[in-house]
């Protein structure tokens, strides 16, 4: 453990050499702190134990969020683990938001029995099928709901567990340095451009 | 630490710990006077804020809880008030200056002399400052070399004079600032460097900014941001002379039977009640609290609240309003990274008869979002899908995305206002907060206009796709101004130009509820300086023994 944590301050020094030893004097604590910070996080999340969904609730939730933000190129939330966000905000910070996940479960069965009679679950529909179903109840608190969890999760700090190996920051080019130099960006790094 | 006992009558009791209470507490501590300041919120320091965009969100660390403290908003006074967050400020020591975005304009000439220069508008307050620039001009100047500025003297074609530069250069251009240099040029107008209180370089002992792009929302975890907490308050400690007290929710300022203040009651964290004995008191609480506490603090000598015998107290409330516009562009910006903005547009600040309304304001471009959480809600333009590929697609513009925000005039109306709600309560069993407000015609029209040209701009900087909301009336407000007007004139204002009570000689009430106008929706510096100009005025007046201790 005190190993690993030296060898990320190592890490840290020689990116923050490029800037010089004075910048690194200057700055030091600050930027120390937001790697720790980052590294921390990462290693607190826990996806593979549910605390709040049963493994079959979880399958319908997940099969929800993978259409909210689907895998094609670059991970999405399935792999982003955004299921065990929500699993875990109902256990903890967002209790209040269960009931709101039990009626809507409920409510996804009785919907997916009516459009596609002989199917149990909507996890065992296919893709297409799926989004078809979540179009006609996307404007539902249940949707809502999900898709909200989804997003946050998605690009929140992975320390809650809905943004696994930065899966979110890296789909939108967000870098978890928290110290930056000019330029920074396209536009002011070619002035005649 | 100092500690003084709430029966020991101190010189001073400060209340609000923001950019004005640290101004005051600074100044009055180190010109020897002893001070308490009493701040609802908590006392965080830099190890204690956080890049947890999420945390941001969902806890107000910085900012009002409306959970505890409820507001009741309607447009008029016709109307029954109903439960809505209807305010906004920071709620820490250090106040709103922890978490702002800190673009610090002073005001200009005309900010104080509108109403000479444009006439009367009817059904308005619009009126002249009893202060000119002129007179400001000094304690801007001290402002920005106490608390550490970054600018650029001369920056902008029309800035008014200025005695002396900025103690530090202005920050590196972003893409955001070189596109609107770029639009600006094509269109005959100008662009000059943002000042902002946060340090470009190391100053007094403070370090420079680490460019994290985390200023909006949240707390400055390198203390670069010139906040009241990180360029003040120490320097008010240090004195021996300063007790800040964290978590001390005053709920009256009291007076004896000369009519003078004697110290201000307060539930501390425990909701005990507390009275601070004090010489002179100074009510520092924002736009809107500020009010609402003098209100509160009713007697048989102020039966409609203290220091209103004008009946003013509460009037005249202006919020910052302003337009947004959003644009899209081929290359990354990666606005993200950071200060919010580095370049704004000055050519409509004016007011031009010609439009034939009332309203200008700045335009800058920025990184409009708190993080990535924020643009995945709210940064996607409208026609975008909200959930799906498509969806996810456009999150990968996040680093291409800018936003133009305007900042505006709002006119000061008497019918704009905070009452005491006769039936909501807020956790500590006090009246809660009842805003009534509604724009004036002018407001929208100014709005209308600046939403038009944000869009102008946008296309002249080449955005490859552009958007923005439909013009509001607003709702809800920051930047809290106007509420305990100053004027020369006790019928019909509260506070003279020094800042001191018309009605009680020792309470001096300074934060943006002294405001006579809006300026152009940057109130943040005028605080600061008028503040300093009124920690002069009081310091001399305490010497002058104008101050001593009333009979009680």
């Amino acid at each position: 453990m005190s190993k690993r944590k030296t060898s990320r301050r190592e890490a840290l020094f020689n990116s923050a050499s490029a800037f010089g030893s004075a910048w690194i004097a200057t700055h030091w604590s600050g930027i120390l702190e937001a790697q720790e910070h980052a590294a921390r996080a990462v290693k607190s999340a826990q996806p593979g134990k549910l605390q709040y969904f049963t493994p079959e609730q979880a399958a319908e939730i997940e099969a929800v969020t993978v259409q909210i933000i689907p895998t094609d190129d670059t991970p999405g939330a399935r792999e982003a683990g955004s299921v065990h966000f929500i699993d875990r905000a109902l256990a903890t910070f967002d209790r209040e938001k269960q009931p709101v996940y039990v009626q809507g479960l409920k409510d996804l069965q009785t919907k997916t029995g009516e459009m596609f009679p002989g199917t149990a679950n909507f996890s065992a529909l296919n893709a297409n099928q799926q989004m078809q179903l979540l179009k006609s109840i996307e404007r539902t608190p249940f949707f809502q709901q999900v898709r909200l969890h989804t997003v946050v999760g998605f690009f929140s700090n992975p320390e809650y567990g809905g943004n696994t190996e930065k899966i979110g920051w890296k789909l939108i080019g967000f870098e978890d340095t928290f110290h930056h130099q000019p330029p920074f960006g396209y536009y002011d790094g070619n002035k005649q451009a | 630490m100092t500690k003084f006992k709430p029966s020991t009558q101190v010189d001073f009791v400060i209340v609000g710990a923001g950019a004005a209470g640290g101004v005051m507490a600074k100044e009055l501590s180190t010109a020897g006077f002893q001070v308490v300041v009493l701040e609802q919120g908590p006392y965080l320091r830099e190890s204690d804020f956080t890049y947890d965009e999420k945390r941001v969100r969902d806890t107000p660390q910085l900012v009002n809880d409306h959970a505890l403290q409820p507001n009741t908003f309607r447009k008029t006074e016709q109307e029954k008030a109903v439960l809505a967050p209807a305010i906004s400020y920071g709620r820490c020591v250090g106040g709103g200056t922890v978490h702002y975005t800190a673009t610090h304009w002073r005001f200009r000439e005309i900010d104080f002399i509108e109403r000479s220069k444009l006439g009367p508008i009817s059904g308005t307050g619009l009126d002249d400052w009893p202060i000119t620039y002129a007179d400001l001009e000094p304690y801007y100047t001290k402002a920005e070399w106490d608390m550490g500025y970054s600018g650029l003297r001369g920056g902008s074609p029309f800035e008014s004079s200025r005695s002396k530069d900025y103690p530090l250069p202005p920050f590196p251009n972003k893409s955001s600032g070189v596109l609107l240099d770029r639009a600006a040029a094509k269109l005959g107008l100008h662009t000059s460097p943002i000042p902002v209180a946060i340090l470009s370089q190391p100053y007094k002992g403070r370090q420079g900014c680490v460019h994290c792009g985390f200023c909006e929302w949240f707390g400055c975890k390198v203390g670069a941001k010139s906040s009241s907490l990180a360029a003040l308050f120490p320097v008010a400690e240090k004195t021996g002379r300063c007790e800040i007290r964290p978590n001390s929710y005053v709920r009256e300022v009291s007076v004896d039977k000369s009519g003078r203040v004697n110290g201000v009651v307060y539930f501390d964290a425990q909701k005990k009640e507390v009275m601070q004995k004090a010489k002179a008191v100074v009510v520092c609480a924002n736009g809107t609290e500020t009010p609402r506490l003098l209100l509160m603090s009713k007697s048989s000598q102020f039966p409609n609240g203290l220091a209103n015998s004008s009946g003013v107290v509460g009037k005249y409330l202006m919020f910052g309003t302003g337009a947004s516009a959003h644009g899209l562009f081929e290359h990354p910006l990666n606005e993200y990274k950071s200060i919010q903005a580095t370049r704004s547009i000055e050519d409509f600040y004016d007011s031009d008869p010609k439009r034939g309304f009332y309203g200008g304001g700045r335009i800058d471009a920025r990184y409009g979002f708190s993080g990535p959480i924020g643009f995945a809600l709210g940064g996607l333009p409208p026609d975008v899908p909200r959930w799906g590929a498509e969806f996810k697609k456009a999150c990968k513009d996040a680093n291409q995305t800018l936003t133009l925000q305007v900042f505006a005039t709002s006119l000061p109306l008497e019918t704009n206002n905070i009452t005491l709600d006769p039936d909501v309560k807020d956790a500590w069993g006090l009246p809660a907060m009842r805003v009534t407000y509604r724009d004036h015609p002018d407001g929208m029209k100014t709005k209308e206009f600046f939403r038009a040209k944000a869009l102008e701009i946008l296309d002249a900087a080449g955005a490859t796709k552009k958007w923005a909301g439909p013009v509001g009336e607003t709702r809800n407000g920051g930047h809290l101004m106007g509420s305990c007007r100053m004027g020369n004139d006790p019928k019909t204002s509260v506070i003279d130009k020094f800042n001191r009570a018309h009605d009680v000689p020792n309470l001096f009430i300074v934060d943006g509820s002294s405001f006579v106008t809006s300026g152009r929706n940057h109130p943040t510096c005028t605080i600061e300086a008028l503040a300093y100009r009124a920690a002069d005025n009081a310091i001399n007046m305490a010497k002058k023994g104008s101050l001593k201790a009333p009979v009680s």
